[in-house]
């Protein structure tokens, strides 16, 4: 059986191992080809390109993706996206560009000439497929999708092939020119700054390949492999490239040839002719390809009239999160909508990813991204303007242009995966005194949500040419240092002509969306250096000042986060919560009786039983008894003094028993002349009762009994049972033994007289009312049962005031000293009672029970623990006690004590009534029997073992 | 109804007494000391480690800051402890109280007194809530002294960002920051509660609650739950950290209070309800 049980949980473990394991569905592998393609100016040049298709996961005829990877990468660096993609339904092709990876050919730059005459070869090599989708023959419903170099060929593509449906480039370049040579003064390229470590990083990473198919870090612990002269030159650049590459490198100039050669690779001249819609997604921490070159594609796109949405997301050249997930996202939904068409959501013309602070759970940064239903464009919806303040300021360039202000660093940000820590685009820029010149505002009054370019105007002194970078900072009041948004300037040249000895000049600043808190001020900065880009190594000084203190700032009000209220389950669920505790509540609200009567219904085959057994007599005068609704009680009930038998005496199995307790039948006489004898006691008691006792403490009526169990029962979880039918009455004044063996159901009766313990069947009626949980005549109770139960720490004085205090009954009713004169502690009634010895505790619980001098006081044990003389004493203390008209109830192993102790007592038995009666009519019975006259040979006999 | 002279339910087991009884216990004392002493604990490892040299940069965290002030301090300290020591000073108020009584036996004589069942519980909850709010607050406030001797008054520097807030514009705030950290802790004290109403070990009801908050903060970092996350009851602890945000921002606040509320009100509901209908056989 072990050997089973074990076997199926080791079962059971792989199982759950293997389903934890198992991809939810094969990944698409993807298949390797090499596709020749020809191209070229004159189209003659044949080049292999490195291919993997991914057929589409669901099988059939799907949509075709293409997707391109960025520069230095290759087509194993979409792998993973494109399994993706091919599971979401799509068939992929990937493939390294000419000049990367394993395929041939130099790289061009995407020029329209080379990489865009290869696409439209895999465009066409794509319709061949079976797998794909066609619009026409020859032309596949196909969407482009890549970041930086791949998504200038989406663009690319999609301006000289009008088979692409739909394309996502991102972090890409609208003029390659541009970016590399940007002038923040507006003059264009030709009179651009040089972008030097970007490009010498890019240049860089087009070196020829060492060693085939290892990448990362494997290929440095390779013994490179030697190179020709013109490869360590230009690595797998196109002539062209390299020679332009070479020439501005050096002089840090753009020269025509240069502009025109980066034009042909530029898609922003020949945007217009796209028609597929475009999602141009693009990084706020891009100091390579700024949000102005989307500016300029989204425009020159929708000029002509293509659907185009934008989006800033919290990423870039320059790191950032990336927000992996959520380009994803954006990129399916796109493709979704225009090449599967499923209804798929679009994304709005215009999406801006935001700090949202973090997230109250998690403490992660969460992004917001609102929306806006056009695209403002770089001088925003609205604008605002701020006044900037500072005198003129001399500035120097530093001979060499070292040392520089630091900004951005190329490719360091991106090493280090970004600023993941910081806030979405914050950045420390770090200027040299000297070099720069500062003006700043007035601290702002309110937050100032800036999302394009600002502009300024400036006034520099000097001579000849000048390179400047402007920037925008945040300065807070702080030990933080001022922030420079997303790490971004503007560098420009201005030319002062000569003898004029200034110059006004109009900054665009760099494009950002950022928010400036109020209280925060805004610093423009404008310095003569910046280690991204070349700068003049003459040393030189100007004066710089604002030709117009007004920094125009551009805004969007469309875009302010969507109040997204409160999710309706934050007052929901409370309030639902709320409403179903009042149901648990409420439906809990009666619990202690189950069903009005008694339970119990006696079978026949019982019911003839108790009429074999009962005496005729006996039955009238019960019935006598019976009130109306409680017949099958009545029958039951059995009175002291009229000791009766239970219904089954066959369990007893003793006829002699039987015969003793028919025996005892007769004996009204006493019992009556006994309740008699108490019933005169109740006057003199009240004479002996402090003045002012309310009348209503002492028992209002004869007939109301201190003690009435009718059909008493209870069974354990186990459905034994523990109280078997019982019932029996208890009358004013007597002192009662409730006896049995272990098990018998002594104790768990008494739990029900207190109201503990429900019971399944039958009732327990103090003083004629109906014991239920809490119910206020159990006040009347005073109690004891299965040891003393006390607060350690507290004190025994204290156990028994704040015990009082709990009851809520006025204090001086508790009769404080006449109890404790029945515990007799002394002084140990102030030490803890943890330190009390089992009878001090004993003693203490008895005196706790007898507080406010109940009516009726039920003792579970009470001599345990107790030496002689003590037994002796409590024994006194109980006689009185019912001799002043109260009812006492006690329970007991010790037989002798009873018999000394008790006027009437109760023997149990497996939770049944064996017996009661008056102790001498119990006696007396046995005496008939032959046996000694003490109660233990009554006891041993009723309950039917023999010694 | 024939009650004895002077017996009225409503009367039964007084804020005052359930208060008197609990407070001398060995246990509600320790814990008290413990977390008054704990800000001179944490300030004398701030005194006596050694001084960290890093002024500038990453000395931005919550524990890097501690020592800018008074706020800073009480703020790192409600930090540290909120997440555990806190929560446990909190289930033992609330999971010792019923259990106790049931292991002493002393329950069972409460019951029969009579204070009725509902008004039993009622007031036990009343009173252990009043020490675990009392729990809550002294730390803080002790820390606030503790740290205002130590480092002087000054106005908070927000961790992480570094920006400072005027000491006087925090003091409400912090208000907000204890309410919440009371409010938070509403479910483990539930959660004690209806334990303790279910055993007669108080230790078993106190680790019971504890427990099941650690299960809770595993839970929390799993990932893979994604927003079901927001619905564990531990999930928004440690927002209060908003209410002392440059920009203070409820939302969290507001969330974290909302799945609290909804699970202390169930989870006492119940407790009432098992109670009510127990039997007691301790």
């Amino acid at each position: 059986m072990k050997r089973v049980a074990a076997l199926v949980a080791v079962l059971a473990l792989a199982g759950a191992v293997t389903w934890l394991v198992w991809p939810s569905a094969p990944p698409s592998r993807g298949v390797d080809q090499r596709i020749v393609v020809i191209d070229g100016p004159a189209d003659n040049q044949r080049v292999g390109l490195d291919t993997t298709f991914f057929p589409p996961a669901g099988g059939g005829k799907a949509p075709a993706v293409l997707l391109a990877h960025g520069f230095g990468g290759s087509k194993e660096s979409v792998r993973q996206q494109a399994a993706q993609l091919a599971q979401d339904g799509y068939a992929v092709l990937t493939w390294s560009a000419r000049g990367f990876g394993r395929s041939s050919g130099e790289i061009a730059l995407n020029s329209a000439d080379y990489e865009v005459k290869d696409v439209k070869q895999l465009i066409d090599w794509l319709a061949t497929r079976p797998e794909v989708r066609l619009d026409a023959a020859g032309d596949p419903r196909v969407g482009i999708a890549g970041g930086s170099y791949g998504g200038a060929i989406a663009l690319m593509t999609a301006a000289y092939d009008t088979r692409v449906d739909a394309i996502v480039p991102q972090i890409t370049w609208a003029d390659l020119a541009d970016s590399l040579f940007p002038d923040a003064s507006g003059q264009g390229p030709a009179n651009g700054v040089f972008k030097r470590m970007w490009a010498g990083y890019f240049f860089g990473r087009g070196a020829p390949v060492q060693s085939q198919g290892l990448q990362g870090l494997g290929s440095l612990s390779q013994q490179p492999a030697p190179l020709t002269a013109e490869q360590v030159r230009c690595g797998r650049f196109t002539p062209a490239v390299c020679d332009m590459y070479q020439q501005v490198a050096r002089t840090g100039r753009a020269t025509p040839e240069a502009i025109a050669l980066l034009g042909k690779s530029s898609p922003v001249a020949v945007a217009g002719r796209i028609k597929a819609p475009t999602l141009l997604i693009q990084g706020q921490r891009d100091s390579l390809f700024p949000l102005a070159q989307a500016d300029a594609n989204a425009k020159a796109i929708a000029a002509a009239g293509t659907p185009v949405s934008l989006a800033w997301f919290d990423g870039g050249h320059d790191g950032g999160n990336g927000e992996v997930d959520w380009l994803y996202e954006q990129t399916a939904d796109w493709f979704g909508h225009y090449l599967k068409e499923d209804g798929s959501p679009v994304a709005k013309p215009f999406t801006v990813t935001r700090d949202g602070g973090r997230d109250p759970g998690t403490r992660q940064r969460i992004r917001l991204h609102p929306e806006s239903g056009a695209y403002p464009g770089l001088g925003g919806t609205a604008t605002t303007t701020i006044t900037l303040n500072g005198p003129e300021q001399n500035v120097a360039n530093p001979p060499g242009g070292s040392p520089a202000a630091i900004s951005t660093v190329p490719g360091v940000n991106g090493l280090l995966g970004g600023g993941g820590g910081g806030a979405t685009n914050l950045s420390v820029g770090l200027d040299m005194p000297g070099q720069a010149a500062t003006f700043e505002s007035a601290p702002l009054t309110a937050p100032l949500q800036l999302t394009g370019s600002s502009s300024v105007r400036l006034r520099v002194y000097g001579e000849g040419q000048v390179t400047l970078f402007a920037k925008l900072y945040d300065v807070a009041d702080t030990a933080q240092p001022p922030s420079l948004p997303a790490g971004l300037v503007a560098p420009l040249r201005v030319t002062i002509p000569e003898g004029a000895g200034s110059v006004d000049a109009t900054v665009t600043l760099p494009t950002v969306d950022f928010a400036f808190a109020a209280g925060h001020r805004v610093r423009l900065a404008v310095s003569t250096t910046d280690m991204a880009y070349a700068t003049p190594t003459e040393p030189a000084s100007y004066r710089i000042g604002l030709a117009s203190p007004a920094l125009t700032v551009p805004t969007v009000a469309a875009l302010e986060a969507p109040a997204t209220g409160i999710d309706w389950w934050v007052w929901a669920m409370p309030l639902a919560s709320i409403v179903v505790a009042g149901v648990i509540l409420a439906t809990g609200r009666k619990p202690s009786r189950r069903r009005p009567g008694p339970l119990r219904r006696l079978t026949a085959r019982e019911e003839s039983a108790v009429r074999e057994s009962v005496p005729a007599g006996e039955e009238a005068r019960t019935g006598a008894t019976v009130r109306a609704g409680h017949a099958t009680v009545q029958d039951d009930r059995i009175a002291l003094g009229e000791v009766s038998t239970p219904d089954d005496l066959s369990t007893l199995g003793e006829m002699s028993a039987l015969n003793d307790l028919a025996a005892l039948d007769g004996l009204d006489s006493p019992r009556e002349a006994e309740v008699m004898d108490i019933g005169a006691a109740p006057a003199g008691r009240r004479n002996g009762r402090a003045a002012g006792s309310d009348p209503d403490t002492a028992p209002a009526a004869d007939d109301v009994l201190p003690l009435e169990i009718a059909g008493l029962t209870k069974a354990y979880r186990n459905g034994e049972l523990a109280v078997d039918d019982l019932s029996f009455r208890v009358e004013r004044g007597q002192v009662l033994g409730l006896l049995g063996p272990n098990g018998a159901g002594k104790t768990t009766t008494m739990r029900m007289m207190m109201g503990l313990i429900q019971p399944d069947a039958g009732e327990v009626r103090i003083f004629g009312d109906q014991v239920t949980p809490g119910a206020p005549v159990l006040s009347r109770l005073g109690s004891f049962v299965e040891g003393p139960g006390f607060l350690p720490h507290l004190s025994g004085r204290d156990n028994i005031e704040l015990y009082w205090a709990a009851t809520g009954r006025p204090m001086e009713d508790a009769r404080f000293e006449e109890a404790l004169e029945i515990a007799g502690l002394g002084k140990a009634l102030e030490r803890a009672v943890r330190t009390y010895s089992q009878g001090m505790r004993q003693r203490l619980a008895i005196a706790q029970a007898m507080l406010g001098l109940p009516d009726l006081l039920v003792l579970d044990e009470p001599t345990n623990g107790l030496d002689p003389p003590q037994i002796r004493e409590m024994r006194e203390v109980l006689k009185r006690y019912a001799r002043d008209g109260r009812t006492v109830i006690v329970s007991s192993h010790l037989l002798a004590e009873v018999e000394q102790t008790c006027s009437h007592v109760v023997v149990m038995h497996r939770g049944r009534l064996v017996s009661a009666g008056p102790v001498s009519v119990l006696l007396s019975g046995a005496a008939a029997n032959g046996h000694g006259p003490r109660l233990e040979d009554v006891f041993i006999d009723l309950i039917g073992q023999t010694p | 109804m024939t009650a004895a002279t002077g017996y009225a339910p409503r009367r039964t087991l007084p804020l005052r007494v359930e208060i008197v009884r609990q407070f001398k216990r060995r246990r509600t004392l320790v814990m008290f000391g413990l977390l008054l002493a704990l800000p001179w604990i944490l300030v004398i490892a701030f005194q006596f480690g050694p001084q960290s040299n890093s002024n500038g940069q990453a000395a931005l965290r919550i524990s890097d800051l501690a020592t800018a002030g008074g706020l800073n301090f009480a703020a790192f300290a409600l930090s540290v402890s909120a997440n555990f020591l806190l929560v446990v000073a909190v289930a033992l108020f609330c999971g010792d109280t019923v259990a106790s009584e049931a292991s002493w036996s002393s329950l069972r004589y409460l019951l029969a007194a009579p204070v009725p069942r509902d008004r039993l519980l009622r007031q036990k909850l009343v009173v252990a809530l009043g020490y675990s709010a009392a729990a809550v607050i002294c730390l803080p406030l002790m820390a606030l002294l503790a740290g205002t001797l130590a480092f002087g008054w000054h106005d908070i520097q927000v961790p992480g960002t570094g920006e400072t807030i005027a000491a006087l514009d925090v003091l409400p705030r912090f208000g907000i920051v204890i309410a919440y950290a009371m409010v938070s802790q509403l479910v483990t004290a539930a959660l004690a509660f209806l334990i303790s109403t279910l055993t007669d070990s108080p230790l078993g009801a106190v680790g019971g609650a504890v427990g099941l908050w650690i299960v809770s903060t595993i839970l929390q970092a799993v990932e893979a739950l994604g927003s079901l996350r927001e619905f564990l009851p531990t999930f928004w602890n440690t927002a209060w950290l908003d209410a002392i945000a440059p920009e203070m921002d409820f939302s969290g606040m507001i969330k974290g209070a909302s799945v609290s509320v909804t699970y202390a009100a169930i989870l006492i509901a119940v407790a009432f309800r098992r109670f009510r209908r127990k039997d007691v056989v301790s």
